[in-house]
């Protein structure tokens, strides 16, 4: 099968019994009639029987330091590294260099 | 002697910069001959011009620099070299081209490296702020001058209002401006600051700090034109103010505040909750960054960014927040 916007050789998968036309040049994904009404069921499927996720780890096994009260809600309230790992960087180099 | 990057590096017809550049080949080799040593912009804003040469960075100050109280905060630069870079020269020289900008002379320093926040010296410069703080603040020395530069700022954003009737920035000004409107009188300006002072940076934020002789002699904070007399928190209420708004991990933000105490820094209690010290201070330096970036954003016609945005809301909240106790010394106008 032909890519039918690139036109480049189109290579079947097989994802949990869903045929699924992925393009070798472009890497659109092609699905017969059917396949992402399967692929949804699948989907939830999938995330019921999932196990609650564990209480993330707590960074600052130390009470957080005191914040203002019109700070951010995770502005030290709790140590939430993903959104520091998220923003950190950005922050760093953007705001922590000029006045 | 600027952590600043260069914001115009392709600019060397600027007479400007030329005329900079000489005064630093100058300082490097006692001659103005030809030589074959790089000479970089460091900074090119409205407020400074900074051209390094080899080991020597030149620095034009802004137009309305007061000469008198420029060459007292390089005197105190001169003589506190523990804690502040010193300059080359012992005093600002008027610039030689039609400018007529004042000029100092400093040595380069190596800067804080952005690109890395695990390298950044939060204990540094923790403890050079102590040690700054706790220098009695020299005779005739002006008043540090962060409240003016927050005030400045706003006059910034609402020109920036006034310029730009519409854009998607400008909803986020109300509560910037509505949290201005709600801070102490000394915090905007508007009265002098509550004493007792204690001789202060004035404009804190990690481009302030070099390592001399670079790449790795000690730290010292660099960039005295806002150095002063008065609230010593104004100087911890940039980190404070990033971590409020969670900019700053609580991680990094108790390396600072540890290290600032353990180095006998006076402007929080030793102990127990440093926020009652940090509020006022924390609210106006979040209000000018914001106000900074919304004036930024209006000008190239976007809206705010996540970073500038965690400053906004952090305005948005500040009416229904209390201030913590103590936040007014005692006989100071509100």
């Amino acid at each position: 099968m032909q890519c039918p916007k690139c036109h480049a050789p189109m290579h079947t998968y097989n994802r949990n019994g869903v045929q699924i036309e992925q393009c070798s040049g472009c890497r659109g994904i092609f699905l017969d009639y059917g396949e992402l009404e399967a692929l949804t069921r699948l989907e939830a499927q999938w995330s019921q029987p999932a196990p609650p996720p564990p209480p993330a780890p707590q960074a600052y096994p130390q009470a957080a330091p005191p914040a203002p009260a019109w700070g951010a809600p995770h502005g030290g309230h709790h140590g939430d590294h993903g959104h520091y790992g998220h923003h950190r960087h950005k922050s760093f180099g953007h705001m922590l260099f000029s006045s | 002697m600027t952590a600043d990057t260069a914001t115009s590096a392709d600019a060397p017809a600027d007479p400007l910069i030329s005329a900079l550049t000489a005064q630093a080949r100058t300082a490097v080799h006692g001659t103005p001959a030809t030589c074959p040593c790089v000479s970089t912009p460091l900074a090119v804003r409205p407020d400074a011009t900074v051209v390094r040469h080899a080991g020597a960075v030149a620095k034009a100050h802004a137009p309305d620099t007061d000469p008198a109280a420029l060459a007292l905060r390089v005197a105190t630069a001169t003589r506190l070299p523990d804690v502040l870079l010193p300059p080359l020269t012992p005093a600002p020289a008027p610039l030689r081209d039609p400018h007529g900008l004042l000029v100092t002379l400093w040595p380069y320093g190596a800067p804080v490296d952005r690109d890395d926040p695990d390298a950044a010296p939060w204990e540094a410069v923790a403890t050079l702020l102590a040690r700054l703080h706790r220098t009695p603040v020299p005779a005739g020395l002006p008043p540090m001058r962060g409240p003016a530069k927050a005030a400045r700022a706003l006059d910034r954003l609402h020109a920036a209002l006034r310029a730009t009737p519409h854009g998607p920035a400008r909803p986020a000004a109300r509560p910037v401006l509505a949290a201005w409107a709600a801070l102490p009188a000394w915090a905007t300006a508007r009265a002098p600051m509550p004493g007792p002072a204690a001789l202060c940076h004035g404009d804190l934020h990690l481009g302030q700090l070099v390592r001399h002789p670079a790449p790795d002699g000690p730290w010292r904070l660099i960039d005295v034109d806002d150095l002063g007399a008065g609230v010593p928190a104004w100087d911890l209420a940039r980190p404070a103010a990033w971590y409020a708004c969670g900019l700053l991990p609580p991680d990094e933000w108790t390396r600072f505040l540890t290290a600032y105490r353990s180095a006998d820094g006076p402007a929080v209690p030793a102990d127990g909750d440093p926020w009652p010290a940090l509020d006022v201070p924390a609210r106006a330096l979040t209000v000018q960054t914001a106000a900074l970036a919304i004036t930024k954003a209006l000008a190239a016609g976007r809206p705010l960014d996540e970073v500038e945005q965690a400053l906004a809301d952090a305005c948005a909240r500040m009416p229904s927040a209390p201030a913590p106790p103590g936040r007014r010394a005692p006989g100071i106008p509100d």
